[in-house]
């Protein structure tokens, strides 16, 4: 049983950081009593979620659990889906996103996502990147424009893969460009928060091996939030776990914490492995 | 022990159904099935490819002479005292031409019988001749070679299309006549044939034994019945020439005692007959010809090398003309080309825009709904309605002139709007969600997700739909004809889209309704001329859709 209870072998550099991170009080995101109904059925009860600015926070939990769900408020992704309604309140440094003079797209601009399907535009890969400055006017000349493509695909570790081919189809990349690319694409518009579903879940291990540490890079910049099913991977990047299941949140806390020493019964049983 | 280790040695043979009668008669029963829905579907598929090629086949064999036209090349002077430099197009070509062709039968001479000679040409020579003095100034005062069409019976001719001469006999009278033969009764004489039978001479029909008087057809009518006791018609009754009756009478004349007995005579056949007797055919000359004078004039023609048959470029080039050696399909084409661009022009944006709020903007709710099936029971209307329609709108209510090219295209983005409507919905619908998810992801606003995004993906799509959807409208004609888009136009110099016009459908519409026998290749080669701008525009649809698959 004491096996079962801790894992993952876990560093003290990654234990020290993690409580570092715990005394920190500069949350980026708050919400409060956050509840999602997809017409009749309620998706997600009363979540009250805290996320810290410059940090990757996990959301963990079985299939179905409103994991996802709850990263697509954060953006209003949400309010693409016909008879989908939420209610509560999520604050973006201390903003209500649900606000009426709140713009979604410049909160879109402001939210970045990535996909659990890495999903380029069928454009060239300077395209790809292009479009989310274009469109919020972040360039004003050709070579602004440049310089936005040429960093971002610098900070998604691309740019030494692709610097002779930025002007071919992003899709013709492998699977794991594909998805740095799409991470490129969000970063491109100079988001404060990225929201990633699942990221690596239709990608090999090695792929995988270099999104995260990517990912690691980028919380020096971004608060990061991160879906996974694969808890390797919340104890591998994420400084704070939030473990929800059946549309609850049943545990929060800082991710060393929580996988050697969960506070809830069903968090327990679920990163030992019992259901899931 | 040891007696249950005997009952048990190793392992029981497992009871298993796999192996057995049954099962290997299900496994036989379910490759018959297989095999049969594989027969039923290449025999359906076989059927169809026989039948399209018996179409093309017979499209093409008889539509294949329409390509070529025969002409007979005519020296002609233009003289600079006929024919005014500087208004070359007056002359008198009808007298230029004719008198050209005249050169080559110095023997006709009477005006009667140069009117006959000229039914050879074609009544449009004249004007091909204008348009050629016309087309060509400098060459007034010189010796110039034209070549003229022939009139279209001799064109056939010369194509082999139609005969010389033709069977004189219908199939039934050549039956009626084959029962004298069975009996022996016909024979030949001096180049002549005649019946051979008995004949009574009826003292009745011999009033008060005058001979003169005597009514010999009667009686002969009597003796030639009884090899046709059951005939139901008495059409037998014209096999023997009018002289027969006179032949017996002659008979009977010299020999008055006659009268009251039988004699037995040889009784002349009529014309056709006595050929069909004597040389086992009877042909009679093809009436489109009116006479064996002409075929001669013809034949001198031909055996000088006169003739030829060179590409009918006027197929392409002419209009509509009375004359089916000058008819051409320039004016339908026309027509089609502008009704079609005013209904791309129409049913394009509309179609699309329709489209896409419903896809896109539109709450489901009933209203919705009822907008959907009705586009979808709009693309079901049977087309003549649409027509109709246009009649009562755009021509009775909107005061639109009649026969236009742009009421038939109005008319006919009717019939494509909801073609172009299901299919750009179904090529939104198919634009995958994830690349959606992304343009809203790095914050793109509903507008610019549909503009930059989904339409450029969904747009091979919705191209081939409206590829598919106007070349629909290329082939349909009763909306057309009820517009009157079938007017006769004999000269493309002034179509527009509000002048009267015809299209490629309602032209082989009006060629096929035409007696001449040369529209019947005319309606062929329209229809084949019809049928590969379909193919064209349907394997650009196809192109299309291989473009869309080849992205996903």
């Amino acid at each position: 049983m004491n096996d079962h209870s801790r894992p993952f072998e876990l560093s003290f550099g990654q234990l020290e950081s993690a409580a570092s991170d715990a005394g920190m009080n500069n949350n980026k995101v708050t919400s409060r009593k956050v509840s999602v109904f997809y017409g009749q059925k309620q998706a997600l009860f009363d979540v009250d979620l805290d996320i810290p600015d410059r940090a990757v926070m996990a959301l963990i939990g079985p299939s179905g659990c409103g994991k996802s769900t709850f990263l697509r408020c954060l953006n209003r992704m949400n309010d693409t889906i016909p008879e989908c309604r939420v209610t509560g309140e999520i604050k973006v440094d201390g903003k209500d996103i649900h606000d009426p003079d709140l713009d979604v797209v410049e909160l879109r601009g402001r939210v970045g996502m990535v996909f659990q399907k890495p999903n380029p535009f069928p454009k060239s890969i300077f395209e790809n990147i292009a479009y989310g400055p274009r469109i919020h006017g972040l360039a004003r000349t050709k070579s602004d424009l440049e310089e936005i493509v040429i960093s971002s695909l610098e900070k998604a570790g691309l740019l030494s893969e692709v610097k002779d081919r930025i002007h071919e189809p992003g899709t013709a990349l492998s699977g794991g460009q594909q998805q740095r690319l799409c991470i490129a694409r969000a970063i491109a518009v100079n988001p404060e928060l990225i929201l990633m579903d699942e990221p690596c879940s239709a990608l090999d291990p090695i792929a995988t091996a270099k999104v995260e540490e990517l990912i690691d890079e980028l919380k020096e910049n971004f608060c990061i939030v991160i879906v996974t099913h694969s808890m390797q991977q919340a104890a591998r990047v994420s400084q704070r776990t939030a473990f929800f299941h059946l549309g609850v949140l049943v545990e929060e806390g800082v991710t060393v914490e929580m996988f050697t020493n969960p506070k809830d019964k069903r968090t327990q049983d679920y990163i030992t492995g019992r259901f899931g | 022990m040891s007696d249950t280790v005997a009952k048990a040695p190793g392992v029981p043979p497992r009871e298993s159904h796999w192996g057995s009668d049954a099962a290997k008669r299900r496994v036989r029963r379910r490759y018959a099935a297989d095999r049969r829905l594989q027969i039923y579907g290449l025999g359906a598929i076989g059927l169809a490819i026989l039948l399209l090629g018996i179409l093309f086949s017979s499209l093409i064999f008889s539509g294949y002479v329409a390509f070529f036209t025969t002409k007979v090349g005519l020296t002609i002077y233009l003289d600079p005292n006929v024919i005014d430099k500087a208004d070359p197009g007056a002359a008198n070509y009808r007298k230029i031409t004719r008198n050209a062709f005249f050169e080559y039968f110095p023997e006709v001479k009477t005006p009667k019988e140069r009117r006959q000679l000229a039914k050879l040409l074609s009544p449009g020579a004249q004007y091909v001749v204008r348009d050629y003095v016309v087309a060509h100034p400098e060459e007034i005062g010189n010796l110039v070679e034209v070549k003229v069409p022939l009139s279209d019976p001799y064109d056939q001719l010369y194509k082999g299309v139609i005969p010389r001469e033709i069977d004189a006999l219908s199939g039934d009278r050549i039956a009626l006549f084959d029962v004298l033969k069975r009996q022996g009764v016909l024979q030949v004489e001096n180049n002549k044939a005649y019946l051979k039978t008995d004949v009574y001479i009826n003292p009745e029909d011999v009033p008060e034994g005058d001979i003169e008087a005597a009514d010999f057809q009667r009686m002969v009518n009597e003796a030639f019945r009884a090899f046709y006791m059951r005939a139901r018609t008495r059409a037998y009754e014209e096999i023997l020439s009018q002289k027969a009756a006179a032949t017996v009478k002659a008979r009977v004349l010299a020999d008055p005692a006659l009268v009251g007995k039988t004699i037995q005579v040889n009784l002349p056949l009529s014309k056709h007959y006595d050929k069909l007797a004597r040389l086992g055919e009877a042909k009679t000359l093809n009436p489109r010809f009116s006479s064996e004078r002409d075929l001669e004039w013809f034949d001198s023609l031909k055996k000088r090398g006169l003739l030829s048959t060179p590409f009918t470029w006027e197929l392409f080039l002419n209009a509509d003309s009375r004359f089916p050696e000058l008819a051409g399909l320039a004016g339908a084409l026309t027509g089609s080309f502008l009704a079609l661009l005013v209904c791309f022009l129409l049913s394009f944006p509309i179609g699309i825009s329709t489209a896409l709020y419903l896809e896109e903007f539109a709450p489901k709710n009933r209203w919705t709904d009822l907008i959907e099936v009705n586009i979808n029971n709009l693309a079901a209307v049977p087309s003549v309605v649409f027509g109709l329609l246009g009649l009562a709108v755009f021509l009775n209510a909107f005061g639109l002139p009649r026969s236009a090219p742009l009421v038939g295209g109005m008319v006919l983005s009717l019939m494509t709007l909801p073609t172009i409507i299901v299919a750009t919905r179904a090529a939104l619908k198919s634009v995958p969600p994830s690349i959606r998810e992304g343009g809203y992801g790095v914050g793109a606003s509903k507008h610019q997700v549909m503009l930059h995004h989904v339409l450029p993906l969904a747009m091979p799509g919705i191209l081939t739909g409206t590829i598919i959807g106007l070349a629909q409208a290329l082939g349909e004609t009763a909306p057309l004809l009820l517009i009157g888009m079938n007017a006769f136009i004999p000269s493309i110099e002034n179509m527009g889209l509000l002048q009267p016009a015809m299209a490629l459908p309602t032209q082989i519409f009006s060629w096929a309704d035409s007696p001449e026998r040369g529209f019947v290749s005319r309606t062929s080669a329209a229809i084949l001329i019809l049928l590969t701008f379909l193919i064209i525009m349907n394997a650009i649809a196809v192109f299309l859709r291989h473009r869309v698959e080849r992205k996903w």
